[in-house]
């Protein structure tokens, strides 16, 4: 059985763990300035709102071009999603409207995978 | 979501291991409330466990197409453990692109677990650094959400919460799929079919939901989702995305400070109110 990649997999661990650790691990995060606090306590709905954009309106890059925008019915059901959540607090009721709304479209044909 | 769980008071000063911390300037948790915190975590977490594990199985299917064997594609989700530089990898090997490209390629698709690992920094500071090691190892787009709202509903730290968002929901499923994937990938249907692509989306716009209790929440939000669109459209869309949660905070602190949830952090230091009603 082939192990060569493993060592790729290393290589690509030793690239990603330091963006996820030194933050954490330094000393310095102790002792931020309250200003510094405020913006990290924003960086939470920022970076995870911009990844559901991202995500419902970017078609990232293919051989055919650069990124395109895209509306289609992943926005509405992620809309539908985000209503729920703030009207019943339930994320899980949410999340499977989306589902349900994405994958009925495609059933239906509405909508391409 | 239940209403006695606070949500608007992120205090960050818990030192002790476990969420009820006298020592730490805080009063011991109450336990129902503490229970419940995490039992809203696990349900939040579902949709996340069927997102990780349908995307797990797809890439250990990648994997093996590409020409991986069952122990190489396992060793990359346990070892490197980021989706989307595992996929953009595995494409890249079948493309036949030298390593450098695939090492280059997955440091800036990583980039912006460091804003998520800045953001948890101060509530995880109390914990010894042999668990922050482990910690930062299991840090993903889904443990960040799930963690942030998780101390921000509870009004502290709670480790045993971190880890069943690191590695409950995301973690397991993720590597118990990659197997089965890369083991018997041919009958597993598309999780686009089934509509399991929406699932990530639609919980990080969730979770966001549940930190956006303040017009600074709000304002950071709404601008990084702005630059997020129109620097993923220019640029790429991961550039977006760190750029969206870079800029986005700055507008949300030029929005001046109102209420509660809107206060710095350092003039926060209300305990854990247990007892508002459902």
């Amino acid at each position: 059985m082939s192990t060569g990649l493993i060592g790729l997999a290393v290589l690509m661990a030793l690239v990603t763990y330091p963006s996820r650790a030194i933050p954490l691990l330094a000393p310095g995060f102790d002792r931020l300035p309250p200003r510094a606090l405020e913006y990290l306590r924003l960086v939470g709905p920022a970076v995870l709102a911009s990844l559901a954009a991202s995500q419902i309106f970017v078609t990232p890059a293919g051989a055919s071009g650069g990124p395109t925008f895209h509306v289609g019915i992943e926005w509405l059901a992620v809309a539908a999603s985000i209503t729920i959540v703030a009207w019943r607090r339930n994320l899980l009721a949410g999340i499977v409207l989306a589902v349900l709304i994405v994958a009925g479209a495609r059933a239906l044909g509405l909508a391409g995978a | 979501m239940r209403r006695d769980l606070r949500q608007d008071v992120p205090a960050l000063t818990a030192p002790s291991d476990t969420a009820a911390g006298p020592a730490g300037g805080l009063p011991p948790i109450d336990p129902g409330v503490l229970k419940a915190a995490r039992r809203q975590l696990v349900v939040d977490g579902t949709g996340l466990v069927a997102s990780a594990f349908g995307f797990g199985l797809v890439f250990g299917l990648t994997a093996r197409s590409s020409g991986f064997s069952p122990i190489e594609a396992i060793a990359f989700s346990v070892i490197v453990f980021a989706g989307a530089s595992q996929f953009a990898a595995a494409g890249m090997i079948a493309g036949g692109f030298a390593w450098p490209a695939i090492v280059v390629l997955t440091a800036l698709v990583n980039a912006r677990h460091l804003l998520y690992s800045a953001a948890l920094a101060p509530w995880l500071r109390s914990q010894s650094f042999l668990k922050r090691v482990v910690m930062a190892h299991l840090l993903t787009d889904e443990a960040f959400a799930l963690a942030s709202v998780h101390f921000r509903r509870l009004g502290r730290v709670d480790p045993a919460g971190y880890w069943i968002a690191g590695i409950g929901s995301t973690f397991i499923p993720w590597n118990l799929a990659t197997i089965i994937g890369v083991l018997g990938g041919q009958f597993i249907p598309d999780p686009r079919v089934l509509g399991l692509d929406i699932v990530f989306p639609a919980a990080m716009a969730g979770l966001a939901v549940g930190l956006a209790n303040g017009r600074r929440e709000v304002v950071a939000a709404t601008v990084g989702v702005v630059c997020a669109v129109v620097i993923g459209l220019l640029v790429d869309s991961r550039i977006g995305i760190v750029a969206g949660g870079l800029i986005g905070p700055f507008a949300g602190l030029a929005i001046p400070a109102r209420a509660v949830a809107d206060a710095p952090l350092a003039e926060i230091d209300e305990p854990l109110d247990g007892g508002m009603p459902s």
